[in-house]
């Protein structure tokens, strides 16, 4: 076999592509970086101005009053937690009882959502009834409707029943499922499990509530758990519902607590009032941590993308 | 008979909690809320009908209403667009190019979370006082700042900024939605040479519409409910001269402080179909810009 000229001017012509190919992709490749690190830079420095009013709270919860507003620094000279501890109890009652009132009230809320919700979303989803179309639609417009509006005679309702100053108006509606937006997200979510489940537990003879606890809500955990941190979150700092119903202090939530601070501005515990204020958030902040891996493995599980 | 109600007796069943809610939470006091507005009470003798006499003073004598209403649209009509269009640029720098978004996305999500609080609305009129954060940042630069809260001309754009800090949630929802986009759309176009703005317009704004309109109608909902911030930064009053007076925190003084119940509920009413024309807006006009998906096919 001997290699002709025009086979030899092929392969280098070839040679020549792949070598212009090889420096396009390198200079692609460079570009791409320089594309990616100002990317990161960008997105770094707006990072670093979404959280700097959360560290600042932080670090002036932990400087003496003094140092406050003197300076930018987020790392206090020497760290003081005074604030805590005195804060706790600046208020003519201790901030043990506040967190006590506002676990209370969360925990019952949650507990009630939980099961009135996806009591009334396992209906939508997966139950056969007259009238189920209307009901939804007025479900779903329910959404839509400003708490200011129904408030009002709430208010005039509940006080009538001698429940202003209890925790019931707070926490009964939630027991009647009055969140709607949670039924919304659990029919979502049940609606996407495969109906032969169903048909073959009922088949089997089990009845729908059986169906619902032993097969809707142990497939449904990621919505159950995603409904759970929603609404702890929202109860926990919810301020005008607490704000109306509870006027006696002892019986006041931790946002109420928080506000009283204000009312004693001129006595200048900024300090204080910056650590309780920081307290109050971690909760959420904890739960927002747990919500995330939630949010992952609901994702994983349901095998949405 | 008994065949109907086998069959729809498990339904009515499970739905009964929400029934009972519907009836007593939602459908009752909205008809009552309404009844109210055209009376006159105060909690303490019956109502009192006085017709349209709520209506007719609201609109033509009531100062403070036109303030409150003027109020709340400055703030819907900043804060919604800067919240969206922050939302979707932080998105799309997220959405393409990058392995490790995770943090950046816990980051700008987590103020969405912690911005409805008491304790941030506290941090909010310290981070804004006179010798706050930003006019110390200010006086680094050589500029010299107002008292922004208890400035009327400045301090609603102290709430607008709470609001633009929030954008996580809808950036969440914009990142779901650019996912759903073909990425060979935009191998294809890059290819042809389409410059990225036309990229963006033709490509991504279209495709996105969807999420857009649902984004708008959430956030606008939202943006016209805003009461606890604004309630604590102006120490729930709508000080400094009227310029936080918020339509709920108006509300809630008529309410709450005067016991002038009638009248809020119908300021109560004016809102709800303030936020009902909007939807309804919002819904009517998607026709002519949200494309769905299945005309494609």
């Amino acid at each position: 076999m001997t290699t002709t000229a025009t086979d030899l001017e092929k392969a280098m012509a070839f040679d020549e592509a792949a070598r212009v190919a090889h420096e396009l992709r390198v200079k692609q490749d460079q570009r791409n970086r320089r594309a990616r690190y100002l990317k990161h830079l960008f997105l770094i420095l707006v990072s670093v101005v979404m959280l700097y009013p959360l560290f600042w709270l932080v670090a002036s919860s932990l400087k003496p009053e003094t140092q406050i507003f003197g300076s930018l620094s987020l790392w206090p000279e020497e760290f003081h937690f005074d604030n805590y501890t005195r804060g706790w109890n600046a208020l003519p009652i201790s901030f043990t009882v506040f967190y006590m009132n506002s676990a209370i009230v969360t925990l019952l809320s949650v507990v009630g959502n939980l099961i009135s919700c996806s009591f009334a979303a396992y209906a939508f989803a997966r139950l056969q009834f007259t009238g189920r179309t209307i009901w939804f639609a007025l479900m779903m417009m329910t959404l839509m409707i400003p708490y200011h509006v129904v408030l009002i005679p709430q208010y005039v309702q509940f006080l009538k029943l001698g429940w202003v100053d209890t925790y019931l108006p707070l926490v009964v509606p939630k027991f009647l499922a009055s969140d709607a937006f949670f039924i919304f997200l659990m029919v979502q979510f049940f609606r996407q499990l495969p109906r032969e489940l169903d048909e073959a537990a009922m088949i089997d003879g089990c009845s729908p509530f059986k169906i619902y606890w032993a097969i809707i809500l142990p497939l449904s955990l990621p919505a159950m758990g995603t409904a759970a941190i929603f609404s702890l979150i929202w109860v926990w700092e919810d301020f005008l519902a607490p704000l109306i119903y509870l006027n006696d202090i002892k019986s006041y939530t931790v946002p109420l607590a928080l506000r009283l601070f204000l009312d004693q501005e001129g006595e200048s515990a900024y300090g204080q009032m910056f650590a309780m204020s920081v307290l109050s958030l971690v909760p959420v902040v904890i739960f927002f941590v747990a919500f995330q891996k939630l949010i992952v493995r609901g994702i994983a599980t349901s095998g949405m993308k | 008979m008994k065949r109907i109600l086998a069959r729809n007796a498990p339904g009515y069943l499970f739905l009964s909690p929400w029934l009972l809610g519907f009836f007593l939470l939602a459908l009752g006091p909205i008809l009552a809320s309404l009844y109210l507005s055209f009376t006159r009470y105060d909690m303490v003798s019956d109502p009192r009908w006085i017709g349209w006499g709520n209506y007719e003073y609201m609109f033509t004598r009531d100062r403070r209403f036109w303030k409150a209403l003027e109020v709340t649209f400055t703030y819907v009509a900043f804060a919604v667009p800067l919240r969206l269009a922050f939302a979707l640029a932080v998105a799309m720098l997220l959405d393409k190019g990058l392995k490790t978004i995770g943090l950046y996305r816990a980051i700008f999500y987590l103020p969405s979370l912690l911005g409805a609080s008491i304790a941030i609305a506290i941090l909010w009129r310290e981070l804004f006082s006179a010798t706050g954060v930003v006019n110390q940042m200010l006086a680094l630069v050589g500029i010299e700042g107002t008292d922004w809260i208890t400035n009327p001309k400045t301090s609603i754009y102290t709430l607008v900024m709470l609001a633009v800090w929030q954008f996580g949630s809808p950036m969440l929802i914009f990142l779901a939605g650019l996912r759903g986009i073909p990425k060979d759309l935009y191998e294809a176009a890059e290819i042809d040479g389409t410059p990225r703005w036309r990229r963006f317009t033709r490509i991504t704004l279209p495709l996105l519409a969807p999420v857009i309109f649902f984004n708008l109608v959430l956030q606008t909902i939202d943006a016209f409910k805003t009461f606890s911030s604004a309630f604590i930064i102006s120490n729930g009053t709508g000080a400094p001269a009227d310029s936080l007076l918020f339509f709920t925190v108006y509300l809630f003084n008529e309410a709450f402080k005067f016991f002038r119940m009638g009248y809020a509920s119908a300021l109560a009413w004016v809102l709800l179909i303030i936020i009902g024309v909007f939807t309804a807006l919002a819904f009517l006009s998607s026709k002519y810009w949200v494309h769905y998906d299945n005309d494609r096919d």
